[in-house]
């Protein structure tokens, strides 16, 4: 793809009961929305391993984007909230990382909420659009030639001798 | 159980299938192109476009391409998993493998219904379709669980719908719970004094079955009480009911009301709920005469006894030997144990004085339609006079339509029954009065049986009809003839211009609303609720008295404004569900529990505070947390937070989700 | 405003609004003549534009709209702005003093500013139709109520007045006179019907239809005295200003005395 026509890729991770169905509704009232979003059904926003999400990113998402049932809703009790307190964190380590806010979303959507599904996914393309690509893929190549370039030198620079 | 090594290899042999759900996904998805896609991928032995999958010979196509090609995995892209899943999974069965080992893709859903750029969808759905086929090599087989159904069911609301539930499920057997938040039983239906379109006495039609649940040998009927806790899943709910103090044992009244009137209070003072404040009753009351159970009560707020302690108790020389009042009662907590639960709680009427230019409030001759119904009935406050605030007989009336109904600025939906209600009230205003009676409608809604008819018999009867929203009610008078009179000013959208009409009285035909505490009551039992407030179904059309929590169903008027024969129609479908439930007597979960790979746990008990259902405990000779399957329900929070990655999820393996990131974000 | 503790600065240079009129003719131009008024008041500082007349009240409320709602409006007032060496963001609202006395200072403030308090006067609150309608920004579209707090406040009698919301006639009254008169007519009868002593207007312009226009409504129709004064007017009476400072004197038709008022010498 090239830049011109480039569009972020966000990958969503929806809970089953609330906006997974959420997302089904929109689907079934012929709503519209941008084609930007890929799916991932889980049981429970609890289920989103932050892991997920970093891993995402490596792959070359733009964007990630959680869907849980509204607080006191969720199925099983509280799942959307450790959903919350894992988002909350991470967030603030993607922070450091450089990776901007806009990039990683919560929302609460409830299962009769289709039209905030396309409000949140049009929203998220706008506020992910001006950022532009994320290319963590990319950096990784970079990054990989610096360290075999890196390698290349200490081993080219040798015999120096450790000091004792 | 299959394993993949049955078919004479450890290779995985994947069978993709793309459905075009004819013009659903087929207009905008370029099904061939993303079968063609998919064939290249490692792993993909078949990939085909179908027009339908779901259709018989689209599930024999598996099961044959099973047989032919070997395939150990399946992944079938069309709608959405909760609608189909479990039949593919079934399809994948009856061709030989475990039904876990299929995927399923949703590109219509979430994609050619959502999404309009023929390049961009077709693009999705590679992407979606790359990621099911990189996660279905991960799947492993498995079997679902059985969970025993407790046979008892709760009802909760004893209004038509829930009374209806309670007596088909009673006379099935099955031993029923109903609860009731009202001293009596009977709902909005009691109130009303005929029914349409075939103007049959409601009461005739009501009262026999209220004593009949009443008297229901697998009935327990629980009045003025309310459901205050729910724990548990389907087959197995713990239910805690709230039984509220009436003051009165109940087994021990038999209903004769000496007590009422031997009250300190002579005549009686205060409003009475049941007749929507057109008539007065003492502090201690029976709701209204065919109550049931014929249990008087007494209202705490006003009863001076309980109020202060300061009372001569005349009441409790009236019952004399039978004791039945007893000032100290308090609330009572019941547990009961049910395996399926209806819903059945009703509407609330629309409050008129939320739309002022129409007066209710304002002008004591702007009635609801509710308390015309009230006056109309012969055991009505009137015993069955229509009058108006001094007395008097209308010579002219207006019923207004769609008051907080089909207006952006209250409700939105149609209430569905007020125009076939409100013509029936207005033929009864004119066998009552002989008023003149001018209905002011935006539209006619009369479908259902003997509707349209009956609206045609209002035509004959010289009812008039005024198409046109009314603009306002006012007690302005321009003409001579309008003096004391109430004014209608309606746009006449027929006629094309803007009248005046002045009547003695006007009727509002005021719409139905979710309950005020439908939220909680959705919390109570798990449920979801639509953007208006009426609790969700299911599925609009599969699964019209299912909701998303397994063994919980909705009948009636909470599910959305409906009619006597709908309510009745949905409360004989809820107790039917609940039956095939009791009657199989088990259901199938999910196998979507986690589990604990013993050797990789390090001991960090991280997990056992997080699991909402207690499912985790820790072996402390072990040193390692123990997950009971039993009652784990698959949220995977406990998977999520694991540091040592011991925990996993079946369905939901980390490698699995993994795969999918991975592959949604192959796509270019 | 001032015995209120609320400061006032007039607009330099401001112009006419263009009223209801220019609207109908040509909605872009009159959006421009409007939103000189709204740059200059953003020009001046942070307050809130007050306007006590509920047609500049609407049309500088419709103008605000217009631009934030209608792109090619919003070029067209910004160009013209710009020609004029002034710009408008927006940010200025445009309120109506019945609107401020209501919600910013409040009823519990107005009454502890009542030192004659206007026992036994019987006041139809008349609201006019172009203060709720179309932007119902504070008070209730079809039913306001906000003046009736007020007039209660000052301890005044309300009389249920059916036509609150009725159109006076407006500039018909000069142009359509058989029209616009009857339109005041209607009003002026009812409260008189209702038993008013008074009318409360909070518009300048339904005040003077009802006020000055009095003695041809009498002529072409039939007796219907009753005074109309602008709210405030009452408010200055009851917080014990002089009926000169409230201008009572410039009404064509004066107001019932009261027999209170009587007692404290005041001749209007």
């Amino acid at each position: 793809m090239t830049e011109k026509n480039w569009q972020p890729r966000i990958v969503a991770f929806f809970c089953n009961w609330c906006t997974y169905t959420a997302a089904d509704l929109a689907g079934v009232s012929r709503l519209k929305y941008a084609a930007n979003i890929r799916i991932i059904r889980l049981m429970c926003s609890g289920r989103v391993d932050p892991q997920f999400i970093v891993d995402a990113f490596a792959r070359g998402a733009d964007g990630v984007l959680i869907g849980g049932c509204h607080p006191g809703d969720c199925h099983y009790v509280e799942g959307n909230y450790k959903a919350l307190r894992r988002f909350q964190m991470l967030k603030r380590m993607l922070d450091d990382m450089g990776i901007e806010e806009q990039r990683l979303q919560l929302e609460w959507i409830s299962a009769s909420e289709g039209d905030k599904v396309r409000t949140v996914v049009n929203d998220m393309v706008e506020k992910i659009k001006p950022l532009g690509p994320l290319g963590i893929p990319k950096k990784f190549e970079a990054w990989d030639k610096e360290m075999a370039e890196l390698e290349e030198k200490i081993t080219s620079s040798e015999p120096v001798a450790a000091p004792a | 159980m299959s394993n993949p090594s049955h078919n004479g290899t450890d290779e995985v042999r994947i069978g993709f299938y793309i459905c075009h759900c004819g013009h659903n996904i087929g207009a905008v998805v370029d099904c061939p192109a993303v079968a063609e896609y998919t064939s290249k991928l490692p792993g993909v032995v078949v990939s085909r476009d179908y027009k339908y999958m779901c259709s018989d010979p689209g599930q024999e196509l598996i099961q044959q391409d099973i047989h032919d090609h070997k395939l150990n995995r399946i992944v079938v892209a069309s709608c959405s998993p909760l609608l189909h899943e479990h039949t593919f999974r079934t399809a994948t069965e009856r061709g030989g493998l475990n039904p876990f080992y299929f995927q399923m893709v949703n590109i219509r859903e979430h994609d050619s219904w959502v999404h309009t750029d023929l390049i961009e969808a077709t693009a999705k759905a590679r992407a979606l379709a790359h990621a099911a086929i990189r996660r279905v090599r991960f799947h492993k087989p498995l079997e679902t669980t059985r969970v025993p159904i407790h046979p008892d069911v709760l009802v909760v609301g004893g209004g038509i719908s829930g009374i209806h539930a309670a007596l088909t499920l009673g006379n099935a057997g099955k031993k029923v719970f109903l609860v009731e938040r009202e001293p009596s039983i009977g709902g909005h239906m009691a109130k009303f004094d005929k029914t349409f379109p075939t103007l049959d006495c409601a009461a005739c039609i009501l009262t026999p079955k209220m004593s009949a649940v009443r008297s229901h040998e697998n009935v327990t009927l629980w009045t003025y009480s309310e459901v205050v806790k729910v724990e548990g899943y389907v087959g197995n709910y713990k239910v805690t009911v709230q039984r509220k103090p009436r003051y009165v044992i109940e087994d021990l009244c038999v209903g004769c009301q000496e007590c009422i009137k031997s009250c300190v209070y002579k005549e009686p003072k205060f409003s009475d709920e049941f007749n929507v404040g057109l008539s007065k009753r003492k502090p201690i009351y029976i709701p209204f005469p065919q109550a049931v159970p014929q249990v008087v009560l007494i209202d705490p707020e006003r009863c001076l006894q309980v109020k202060t302690g300061k009372c001569k108790k005349t009441c409790l020389e009236a019952c004399a030997d039978r004791q039945a009042i007893d000032f100290n009662q308090k609330e009572e907590l019941i547990e009961v144990k049910v395996g399926t639960i209806i819903v059945a709680t009703g509407f609330k009427l629309f409050d008129a004085k939320r739309i002022p230019q129409y007066g209710y409030g304002l002008y004591p001759n702007v009635v609801t339609s509710l308390e015309l119904e009230r006056l109309v009935t012969s055991s009505g406050p009137t015993a069955g006079d229509i009058i108006l605030r001094d007395g008097s007989k209308p010579k002219t009336a207006g019923f207004i339509l769609c008051v907080g109904s089909r207006d952006l600025k209250t409700n939105r939906w149609c209430s569905r029954t007020c125009c076939m209600h409100s013509m029936k009230l207005a033929q009864l205003f004119k066998e009552h009065t002989d008023a003149d009676v001018t209905i002011f409608y935006m539209d006619i809604r009369a479908p259902g049986k003997g509707c349209e008819e009956f609206y045609d018999k209002s035509l004959r009867e010289g009812i008039r009809f005024i198409r046109g929203r009314v603009a306002e009610v006012t007690d302005w008078a321009l003409a001579p003839e309008e003096e004391g009179k109430l004014v209608i000013r309606v746009e006449d959208t027929l006629a094309g211009f803007v009248r005046r009409i002045p009547v003695d009285m006007i009727v509002l035909a005021v719409g139905m609303e979710p309950q005020v505490d439908a939220q909680e009551v959705r919390r109570l039992f798990n449920m979801s609720c639509g953007t208006e407030g009426w609790f969700l179904e299911k599925h609009p059309k599969l699964a019209p008295v299912s909701t998303f929590t397994d063994g919980v169903f909705i009948a009636g008027c909470c599910q959305g404004p409906k009619d006597i024969p709908d309510s009745i129609a949905q409360a004989g479908a809820a107790a039917a569900e609940a039956m095939a439930l009791i009657d199989r007597g088990y259901i199938e979960q999910e196998p979507n529990t986690a589990y604990i790979v013993e050797e990789e746990c390090s001991g960090c008990k991280s997990c056992v505070v997080l699991c909402p259902y207690t499912a985790i405990s820790f072996d402390d000779a072990k040193q390692k947390a123990i997950i009971n399957e039993a009652l784990c329900k698959g949220c995977g929070t406990c998977v999520a937070s694991c540091p040592s990655g011991s925990i996993k999820q079946h369905l939901f393996e980390d490698e699995q989700i993994f795969s999918e990131i991975e592959g949604v974000l192959a796509y270019d | 405003m001032r015995h209120l503790g609320i400061e006032l600065t007039e607009l330099d240079d401001w112009n006419c609004c263009g009223a209801t009129a220019y609207m109908s003719v040509d909605e872009q131009e009159a959006c421009i003549l409007a939103a000189r008024n709204l740059a200059i008041a953003e020009k001046t500082g942070p307050q809130d534009l007050l306007t006590p007349c509920s047609a500049c009240y609407l049309v500088l409320n419709k103008t605000k709209h217009n631009v934030e709602d209608f792109p090619k409006i919003r070029e067209g007032v910004q160009r013209a702005l710009k020609a004029a060496n002034l710009s408008y963001s927006g940010k200025t609202a445009v309120r109506h003093p019945l609107d401020v006395l209501f919600h910013d200072v409040g009823i519990e403030a107005i009454k502890r500013k009542v030192v004659r308090p206007l026992k036994g006067l019987k006041v139809a609150p008349y609201y006019g139709c172009q203060v709720v309608r179309p932007y119902a920004t504070f008070d209730e579209a079809w039913n306001p109520t906000t003046m009736d707090g007020i007039l209660a406040a000052l301890g005044a009698e309300i009389v249920h007045y059916p036509l609150k919301t009725k159109c006076c006639g407006a500039s018909l009254t000069g142009t359509v006179p058989e029209a616009g008169l009857r339109m005041s007519y209607i009003l002026l009868k009812e409260a008189v019907r209702r038993g008013a002593d008074v009318i409360s207007t909070i518009c300048p312009l339904c005040q003077f239809n009802l006020d000055a226009y009095h003695d041809q409504i009498m002529k072409r129709w039939e007796p219907a005295r009753i005074a109309t004064v602008y709210f405030t007017q009452l408010m200055g009476l009851a917080f014990g200003l002089e009926p000169k400072q409230l201008g009572l004197h410039r009404n064509f038709v004066p107001m019932k005395r009261l027999p209170e008022l009587e007692k404290s010498e005041i001749r209007f």
